[in-house]
């Protein structure tokens, strides 16, 4: 055992390497990005020739990595917790399918949205497509249920889902990591046809199976190491905590509980040691990062007053817990402490200076500022601040890859102008179809697809499309009269806001690529050289 | 031993070095260690904090509760305010006096010195004057970790072989910087 200080994020990346993992797929997004950079940096995953790269969107990433296991080898795909809309589609079926070789997919939530547009849970997700599901609540505990996780799968030929949330993938821990990392699977032919071939009829069947092994997961739940129920000596109260949140529990009595505490990390419900508290407890209080999802449970639709949690207000309904809320709930009296200073400021995120979405949300204002009811549809990236002044730049941002669509439908409903804003990472995870239904029907759209080389927001990994745009745009079936490329600089402004100009009065489709180098991996690059 | 210590700042301007040297100290004594980062959108410009705590016992939240920090330690003025009603009534407060103004409405500079003047342990150090004058502008955040020394209760020989052990990869003189800065800051301890 060797102890090493790591972020939850790197222990589970670890846990991974040293389960026998094959390859890692993932789209970067907070508060997962990190996992995928360690395995890329990891020297033993090098040394093994793992596969790191990063695939253009969460999809494509799930899709890849069951096609590894259909070959008998363990893969683990990691996304944010939004990213599992979009691989819904392959994730709910590769619980109709199940594995080969051991299939993780890791999602990490965001309660609160520190850096997100929502608060979803993706325990339903698990729930819902029958998927066994795993929520560590200590970055040990990440490190070892990796192995656990890959075990499980196999044995179970299911895909494991491990949910963590924003507090266990960016905070740091002494783990105890091992030194003797297990092998690689061998390739395999066993992958039958019939599992995987989901035409109704052997869907079917392996509906009723998958269905049926439902109670047998609930069973290991029961049995599972990281289900732990400790009695205590006053049972005027239970807790029920799942994940990270038993952490907030524990924090408030260091000499240990007086309660009798069920601890979740593995799901199905344990539903039997729900019910033993619920019998042998007067009160039941239910505490879970996220949104209540073993408490929708417990209450079902009977009248429950002796159930505490956030639907009836004994914890907050939304947001992330903290150890202050939770020994709110708990009726213990809050520490002394400084009321909040009257004089400090907000200081909400910006784009950097001399960054290049700065000058096309300069150009384009200017442009707009003619029109009279100029729309502007946003997405995701570091240029959705261009909301925040000084700008105020775009009416939307909803999804990866909506600013292209919307655009569309509003142009369909008569908008004009109607302008789609859209970085270059976002453009191949979720734009590119979106454009082809805009070029089929030539609608009339301004896009701009803001290219910084990079994926920028998330810290700079590498974006799948670089070097490609215009070929895609042209390959999509757009023509190259109204394609135009420009250097967002401060000195371009008469050229960029006049190709605006045009595009606009043109009704049509039409792409602008604004091309410039993020600064941040700008400034990382000048090092790197620097260091040669 | 128990010390839970709040690190802010705004987005890039370092505050996660600090972290890695106390990290590195309370690594190297075997004891535990739990330190919340933040990461994603507000490191473009915005508040930065990070909870690191350490202890000779195990520890089970990521996060200090209100009133919890023995020390807060800020790359900025009004940004050690921002955190206060996580400081312990007789806590420590050691933060750099230059402001970072990247907002419009960033408030009179007179009024954050007068309300951390209030508190009852400061330590304010023009940070980046001191390391100037000393050729160590890189390590100026350096200068506030050697006067947080005291109140984080690591001996100051731990955190300077903690600093050799963190900068050795970049070379003597980087590693020299920040030893240098480490003592400016000690001496100006209280």
């Amino acid at each position: 055992m060797k102890r090493q200080l790591l972020l939850g994020d790197e222990a589970i990346a670890l846990g991974a390497i040293h389960a026998g993992l094959s390859g890692v797929y993932a789209y970067p997004g907070t508060p997962s990005t990190e996992i995928t950079e360690f395995i890329q940096n990891n020297p033993l995953a090098r040394e093994r020739g793992l596969h790191s790269r990063w695939s253009t969107n969460e999809k494509t990433a799930m899709e890849e990595a069951l096609g590894m296991s259909f070959m008998g080898k363990r893969a683990l795909v990691c996304m944010k917790h939004v990213g599992m809309n979009v691989c819904a589609d392959p994730f709910v079926n590769s619980g109709m399918t199940g594995v080969n070789g051991g299939v993780v997919v890791l999602a990490a939530d965001d309660p609160s949205m520190h850096s997100s547009q929502d608060e979803q849970d993706s325990r339903f997700y698990g729930k819902f497509a029958m998927i066994p599901t795993f929520e560590p609540s200590s970055q040990q505990e990440a490190y070892d249920m990796m192995a656990k996780a890959f075990d499980y799968s196999e044995q179970q030929k299911l895909p494991v889902l491990m949910r963590v949330t924003t507090r266990m993938a960016h905070s740091r821990a002494v783990v105890n990591v091992s030194e003797e990392p297990r092998k690689e699977n061998e390739l395999n032919y066993e992958a039958e046809a019939k599992n995987w071939v989901l035409l109704p009829a052997n869907a079917r069947r392996r509906n009723d199976y998958v269905t049926a092994q439902q109670a047998q997961l609930e069973d290991e739940a029961e049995k599972s190491p990281y289900n732990i129920y400790k009695d205590g000596t006053d049972h005027s109260l239970g807790i029920v905590a799942s994940g990270i949140a038993y952490n907030y529990v524990m924090e408030n009595f260091p000499e240990g509980c007086p309660y009798p505490v069920l601890k979740v990390s593995q799901y199905p419900l344990p539903k039997r040691l729900v019910r033993q508290m619920l019998t042998e407890c007067e009160r039941v209080l239910i505490v879970e990062e996220g949104q209540p999802f073993i408490e929708d449970m417990v209450r079902g639709v009977a009248e429950m007053p002796n159930v505490l949690g956030r639907l009836d207000g004994t914890l907050p309904r939304t947001g992330e817990l903290n150890p202050d809320v939770v020994r709110k709930a708990l009726g213990m009296p809050l520490g002394e402490c400084f009321d909040p200073c009257k004089d400090v400021a907000p200081r909400p995120p910006a784009l950097c200076q001399g960054c290049g979405h700065r000058d096309v949300y300069a150009a384009l204002n200017e442009v707009l500022r003619e029109y009279e009811n100029p729309r502007v549809f946003g997405d995701i990236g570091c240029y959705t601040l261009g909301f925040l002044p000084p700008f105020r730049a775009i009416h939307s941002c909803v999804d990866m890859g909506a600013s292209i669509t919307m655009a569309k439908g509003a142009a369909d409903a008569g908008q004009w102008p109607a302008v789609a804003v859209i970085g270059d990472s976002t453009f191949t995870h979720s734009g590119m179809t979106g454009l082809l239904d805009a070029i089929n029907e030539n609608a009339d759209i301004t896009v701009i697809i803001s290219d910084n080389l990079t994926t920028g927001m998330t810290g700079g990994q590498d974006s799948a499309g670089t070097n490609k745009f215009e070929a895609i745009c042209r390959g999509l079936g757009l023509s190259d009269e109204h394609l135009k490329v420009v250097v967002p600089l401060p000195k371009n402004m008469p050229e960029i806001t006049q190709i605006i100009r045009e595009e606009l009065s043109y009704h049509g489709t039409s792409v602008i690529i604004p091309r410039r180098e993020c600064m941040q991996t700008l400034q990382r690059h000048l090092k790197q050289n620097k260091a040669k | 031993m128990k010390t839970d210590i709040i690190l802010c700042g705004v987005g890039g301007q370092g505050i996660l070095s600090i972290a890695t040297i106390i990290g590195e100290a309370a690594m190297n004594e075997n004891l535990f260690i739990k330190q919340a980062e933040v990461h994603g959108m507000s490191q473009r410009g915005g508040d930065v904090q990070s909870n690191l705590r350490i202890s000779s016992e195990p520890i089970h939240s990521d996060l200090i509760a209100k009133g919890g920090a023995d020390v807060i330690i800020s790359m900025e003025p009004m940004e050690a305010l921002r955190y206060l009603p996580f400081l312990k009534k007789e806590g420590w407060v050691i933060t750099s006096s230059t402001p970072f103004k990247n907002i419009v409405n960033y408030p009179d500079m007179e009024v954050i010195k007068s309300d951390l003047q209030q508190l009852p342990n400061l330590i304010m150090l023009d940070i980046e004057q001191m390391a100037k004058d000393n050729g160590i502008a890189r390590s100026a955040n350096v200068i506030l970790l050697g006067a947080a020394q005291k109140a984080l209760g690591i001996e100051y020989e731990k955190l300077q072989e903690a600093i050799r052990r963190v900068f050795g990869r970049k070379g003597e003189t980087v590693v020299e910087a920040n030893i240098k800065a480490l003592a400016l800051g000690k001496d100006a301890q209280k």
